[in-house]
């Protein structure tokens, strides 16, 4: 048993990562990834989130929205999994709403650290991606909060190596066009053909 | 009715302000759906429509939203127009909806249609807002139809599934570039469209957080110490 969840964070973290392999919450990866503090800041509070929502959506969609799903409250027929995507993005809205003043009430130190990163989140498509990808691979609940730690840490992970490089390269003589952004784009895709390298295993 | 206005917003976030070269929204489509032009193209249609469209509704109710709840807001109308478009695209295109797998749905979360809903609609007239939509999403087409052609063009060979290059496995000359299909190759596209793009506007390229000293010759070396 211990195994099989073990499989499930590895393959998340390093066979299929969120950010480099199937290319989600780009634009934040992009974006905030000049300082290795502030990755790393960005990072915990993903790690956090999606370990919160995607048990979350997980539970609403095995109970509430899936095809026949509703049988324990007298309605076996009904399928709601078209108002999938917005009960996930509610969710999600709500989660982060919640652990924000959950935070600023009782952890403000973390609260501080995290501060603008917050917010931000609920827009991050990682975080909507790992519920719709929980979905798709049909994970039981268990499942799914390995998968939510696991997306989490490897998109932290991402943006922390990342924020590394960008540090170094900060001093490098780089082209006028390509500075900053242009050469952002073609270090990503460097890291990228370099996680493909985890592709061929198979745990 | 200023019609400069509109020409602005419609055609300056083709290249001058591009959501996906300067603004840095709406990247992660860009990279996963661009290996065959046909897909590439569904997409941009659905971005474009719902991007327009969002920008509309939210610009027509702006008034009436409290700034407390807007976020929340904005999205209940953006998710209601991406579960419009994935169930349209369901009944009637499911191979290419089935190849898009979860990307129409993160159409909710691109940052090009909450960004421009945040800073655009919220304080812009209906009409305004709505081209200033259709502007982005063309913009962003324009960079996502570009990265597709070269990747399927010189990839596989064909554009749309017909054949242009003809390929050495079937009796033609070209021998098919396989890098580029594979996804990590559209970073780096990308990456040389912003040169480009970057190269042609001077404007837009980004300032050094540390400039490197100038080099010395051996000439500046003896002047100073000609000097001292």
């Amino acid at each position: 048993m211990f195994e099989h969840y073990l499989n499930i964070f590895i393959t998340t973290v390093f066979i299929e990562n969120i950010a480099l392999s199937v290319f989600l919450g780009m634009c934040t990866f992009l974006a905030i990834s000049k300082k290795i503090d502030a990755a790393i800041g960005l990072g915990i509070a993903v790690i956090v989130v999606c370990l919160i929502t995607v048990p979350l959506n997980n539970l609403i969609f095995n109970y509430v929205l899936r095809d026949g799903a509703l049988a324990w409250a007298g309605l076996p027929d009904t399928n709601l999994e078209f108002v999938e995507l917005i009960s996930y993005i509610g969710v999600i809205a709500a989660a982060v709403q919640i652990l924000e003043m959950f935070l600023d009430k009782y952890v403000p130190a973390l609260y501080n650290a995290l501060g603008v990163f917050l917010p931000l989140i609920t827009v991050n498509c990682a975080i909507l991606g790992a519920s719709l990808f929980m979905v798709e691979k049909d994970l039981m609940f268990g499942e799914s909060v390995v998968y939510g730690l696991g997306a989490g840490f490897g998109w932290a992970m991402a943006i922390v190596i990342l924020a590394g490089i960008r540090e170094k390269l900060k001093y490098s003589d780089i082209p006028e066009g390509l500075k900053g952004l242009g050469a952002t784009f073609i270090i990503v895709g460097l890291m990228s053909f370099g996680f493909m390298s985890f592709g061929g295993i198979s745990l | 009715m200023n019609l400069n206005r509109y020409k602005e917003a419609l055609f300056k976030p083709l290249i001058d302000e591009n959501p996906i070269t300067l603004q840095i929204l709406g990247i992660c489509s860009a990279l996963a759906v661009t290996n065959n032009l046909t897909v590439t193209l569904v997409m941009c249609v659905a971005l474009t429509s719902v991007c327009a469209f969002s920008n509309l509704f939210i610009s027509l109710i702006r008034n009436h939203i409290p700034s407390s709840i807007r976020i929340i807001v904005q999205m209940t109308i953006i998710a209601s127009l991406v579960i419009v478009v994935d169930e349209l695209l369901k009944a009637y295109d499911y191979e290419t909806s089935k190849k898009l797998s979860v990307f129409v749905g993160l159409i909710i979360t691109n940052c090009i249609v909450m960004g421009r809903a945040e800073a655009f609609a919220m304080k812009e007239k209906p009409l305004l807002s709505f081209f200033d939509g259709l502007g982005n999403g063309l913009g962003y087409s324009v960079i996502l139809i570009g990265v597709a052609t070269i990747r399927e063009l010189f990839g596989a060979g064909t554009l749309m599934g017909y054949e242009i290059l003809p390929l050495v496995s079937n009796g033609g000359w070209y021998m098919a570039n396989n890098l580029l299909l594979l996804p990590p190759s559209s970073f780096i596209i990308i990456g040389l469209f912003i040169w480009a793009i970057r190269s042609y506007k001077p404007s837009q390229v980004e300032e050094d957080d540390f400039a490197l000293s100038k080099h010395q010759t051996n000439e500046d070396l003896t002047k100073r110490e000609l000097n001292v």
